[in-house]
């Protein structure tokens, strides 16, 4: 257990802050616990739940960003995630949308595969975000600074990075009861308009 | 031969109003035109640019990745775990290189199974040609609506003028 590891909060009180904040702006969830416990704590149709294709989570946001440019776009991405799809923090700082948050928890750990270390401890996602061209980036260590800085984040002009660290709590969560294409369908009518 | 802005069109036509992927030499025409258009969205991974399909798709696109067919390997697992079993269609506009050998080494094994692994992982594929090129969009639009999958329209060398013909 990391020294800090006590004091975090876990992802999913994370998950339960930063829903509070929001309304129905489309969220594309990653893989593995985070969509298992946003799904507990709020289903909403405006959710995007994904199953499968790690990595790929901020790509899917970035595409309904795109197409939606007037709808702020929310991801919630993990360090594991992050780190497979590392290329895409570069188009995202290329094209600059600004309607696009990405929230990612990291607790340095594939959690849905055994706690196995990632190497989140020794490479701060945030600054690579921020490297390649995030206009706003920020690290959080517990609650109050969550909800200050998302809030800040939801106001500006994207893209944004929110790093939480997280510690490795999983909250009892079964799997997404919709089944994929059901996902798909409920979210495309959510985002209409 | 077919010219770059007559395919750009063709696709267009049938509806496609979303351009994503990575470059392929033999796709260097097309490339240049949608850029011309302003069409273009560069993704730096072909799973990404799968990804960013998908997500156009939700937002009400009608979307095409562009890839060479190394490309396909790369994005083998967002094809299959997002985009077919989600239910996402796109177009996929693969150039096959390494077809019938001739080409550079590591294109020839790929070049040699590519049809046989879209089979494979049930996509359904159509190989473009200057005579059939009205019947093939045809086919592309209609199977993608259809079975709401991602659908390949392959592209042999020459069919599309590239860059340097």
């Amino acid at each position: 257990m990391r020294p800090e590891q006590g004091t975090l909060i876990s992802r999913a009180q994370a998950i339960a802050a930063l829903l509070e904040l929001l309304t129905d702006q489309p969220v594309i969830i990653c893989n593995g616990f985070p969509s298992r416990e946003a799904h507990k704590i709020a289903d909403r149709p405006t959710h995007f739940y994904m199953i499968g294709s790690m990595g790929n989570a901020p790509a899917i946001a970035l595409g309904v960003a795109l197409a939606k440019p007037n709808k702020q776009v929310i991801t919630f991405d993990g360090d594991g995630n992050v780190l497979m799809g590392m290329g895409t923090l570069a188009t995202v700082g290329a094209l600059r949308p600004k309607n696009f948050v990405h929230v990612v928890f990291d607790n340095e750990v594939y959690g849905t595969t055994g706690n196995q270390p990632t190497i989140s401890n020794v490479v701060p996602l945030e600054k690579v975000a921020k490297a390649a061209g995030y206009a706003n980036v920020a690290r959080v260590l517990d609650r109050d600074d969550l909800v200050y800085e998302f809030k800040d984040m939801l106001k500006k002009d994207g893209p944004s990075m929110l790093l939480i660290k997280v510690n490795e709590f999983v909250e009892d969560a079964g799997r997404v009861l919709h089944d994929p294409p059901e996902i798909t369908r409920r979210f495309m009518k959510a985002i209409e308009g | 031969m077919i010219e770059g802005d007559v395919f750009v069109q063709a696709m267009q036509d049938i509806g496609v109003n979303f351009f994503t992927g990575v470059p392929d030499s033999i796709l260097g025409g097309i490339i240049a035109e949608l850029m011309n258009r302003r069409l273009y969205t560069p993704a730096v991974r072909e799973d990404e640019a799968v990804g960013m399909a998908a997500g156009a798709y939700m937002a009400g696109k009608f979307p095409a990745v562009l890839m060479q067919n190394s490309g396909l390997g790369t994005s083998l697992n967002a094809l299959i775990s997002l985009n077919m079993i989600y239910r996402q269609p796109c177009v996929l506009v693969v150039s096959w290189r390494g077809q019938g050998g001739k080409d550079a080494p590591e294109h020839l094994v790929m070049g040699e199974v590519m049809l046989r692994l879209l089979d494979t992982v049930k996509i359904p594929h159509r190989t473009l040609t200057e005579k059939s090129a009205h019947e093939d969009f045809t086919w592309i639009k209609e199977v993608c609506m259809k079975q709401q999958i991602p659908v390949a329209l392959v592209i042999t060398k020459g069919v599309v003028k590239g860059l340097h013909p």
